[in-house]
């Protein structure tokens, strides 16, 4: 089989059967590489640390990077449309669907409750996320105490842009970000280190 | 066609910012798609990222089918969803292409150690703007934190709590004709 074509067909599969975001994909990235041999262990985590220190989608990062790897730009392009082929084939029935069904009663109701369990997994993703960054969770098993595995730094910025946030409702969330990468390049030059 | 271009560049914009995760993408999804443009409501971005979650492919991705599809049918959503991926496309095969160890070059560490913290509180203000509409009556709320605690303390897959959800709002609203009125 073709490279490109295989790569489309791999990464197909991978969008089609990962369900819950871009990190859902890793085991399937895990088999893929035993698989193939396009890409190691080693090579899938530093994958991982690239995609998520860039912008974009996670899954959608790691898809262009081994198809990248893989094959140049053509396989990066490939790879990334064998991945969101079929989310948007499904996504496009449920748009019928819902659109169908839209003064459905019942439909209305599964919303009411579905809209609540996306309340509280949106909280908990934010939870998870603030954990990871604020929490220095080696530091504590290293033997540190709780405080001492706080990112105190971290802590106060997120305070303080939040603050932010809410005074300056008219900013774009971009100024923020851009505002956030200068505060952290600013405090390392500051203190040294 | 205008709304195409402007669907695809909104789009791009929201993917070549969206730093960690699909999770991230709210707060500019909610400035562009539900402030400014009024492209859906907030109770719509909640019912796509409740079905993105029990769906395969990326909620990023998802999401965006979802507006493009609405705003411009079949075609919108593929214009849209191809811009949220073009912006990582480009960047990640310049990086692959002409950077050995990003993760090393030193400021880009700095920088992320201050995006993070920011993106938290951006994250933190989307998430209390988009749910308090969602969280209607006693019902929800409970419901709510009960997802909240399960999934903090259990491995069941997302898919699980919104498809329970759903038939928990069909019983609760169906079940209770006081509520059903409502």
């Amino acid at each position: 089989m073709p490279l490109l074509l295989e790569l489309f067909l791999r990464f197909f599969y991978v969008g089609l059967f990962s369900v819950g975001g871009g990190l859902a994909t890793l085991p399937f990235l895990q088999k893929m590489g035993e698989a193939t041999g396009w890409f190691s262990a080693t090579q899938l985590s530093d994958m991982v640390a690239v995609s998520e220190s860039t912008p974009g989608p996670l899954g959608i990062n790691m898809a262009t990077y081994v198809g990248f790897q893989t094959a140049g730009v053509p396989g990066a392009i490939l790879a990334v449309l064998g991945e969101i082929a079929p989310a948007l084939v499904i996504i496009f029935i449920l748009s019928r669907f819902l659109l169908k069904f839209r003064n459905s009663k019942y439909v209305a109701w599964a919303f009411y409750g579905l809209r609540a369990a996306s309340a509280g997994l949106i909280a908990m993703s934010c939870m998870s996320v603030a954990v990871l960054a604020l929490f220095d969770k080696a530091a504590l098993l290293d033997g540190g105490t709780f405080f001492s595995a706080l990112n105190y730094w971290g802590i106060v910025l997120t305070a303080v842009i939040f603050v932010g946030l809410r005074i300056f409702k008219k900013v774009h969330p971009i100024v923020f970000i851009a505002i956030g990468a200068a505060a952290g390049i600013g405090f390392h030059l500051l203190i040294g280190g | 066609m205008k709304e195409l271009l402007q669907l695809f560049l909104i789009f791009a914009k929201i993917g070549g910012f969206t730093f960690g995760g699909g999770l991230a993408m709210l707060p500019i999804l909610e400035r562009e798609v539900v402030q400014k443009r009024k492209w859906a409501s907030e109770e719509e971005m909640m019912d796509y990222y409740a079905i993105g979650q029990c769906t395969p492919g990326i909620i990023a991705v998802n999401t965006a089918t979802f507006i493009g599809n609405k705003r411009k049918g079949i075609l919108g959503g593929i214009v849209a969803t191809l811009g949220v991926v073009t912006p990582s496309v480009i960047i990640i095969s310049l990086i692959a292409a002409f950077i050995q160890n990003f993760q090393d070059v030193q400021w880009v560490q700095w920088a992320f150690s201050g995006i993070r913290p920011t993106v938290i509180a951006l994250i933190l203000n989307a998430t209390i703007k988009i749910t308090k509409k969602s969280l209607v009556d006693v019902w929800t709320v409970l419901l709510a934190l009960a997802v909240f605690f399960l999934s903090a303390f259990t491995n069941i897959t997302p898919a699980l709590f919104v498809l329970g959800a759903g038939v928990l709002g069909i019983f609760l609203k169906g079940g209770n004709p006081r509520a059903a009125a409502a």
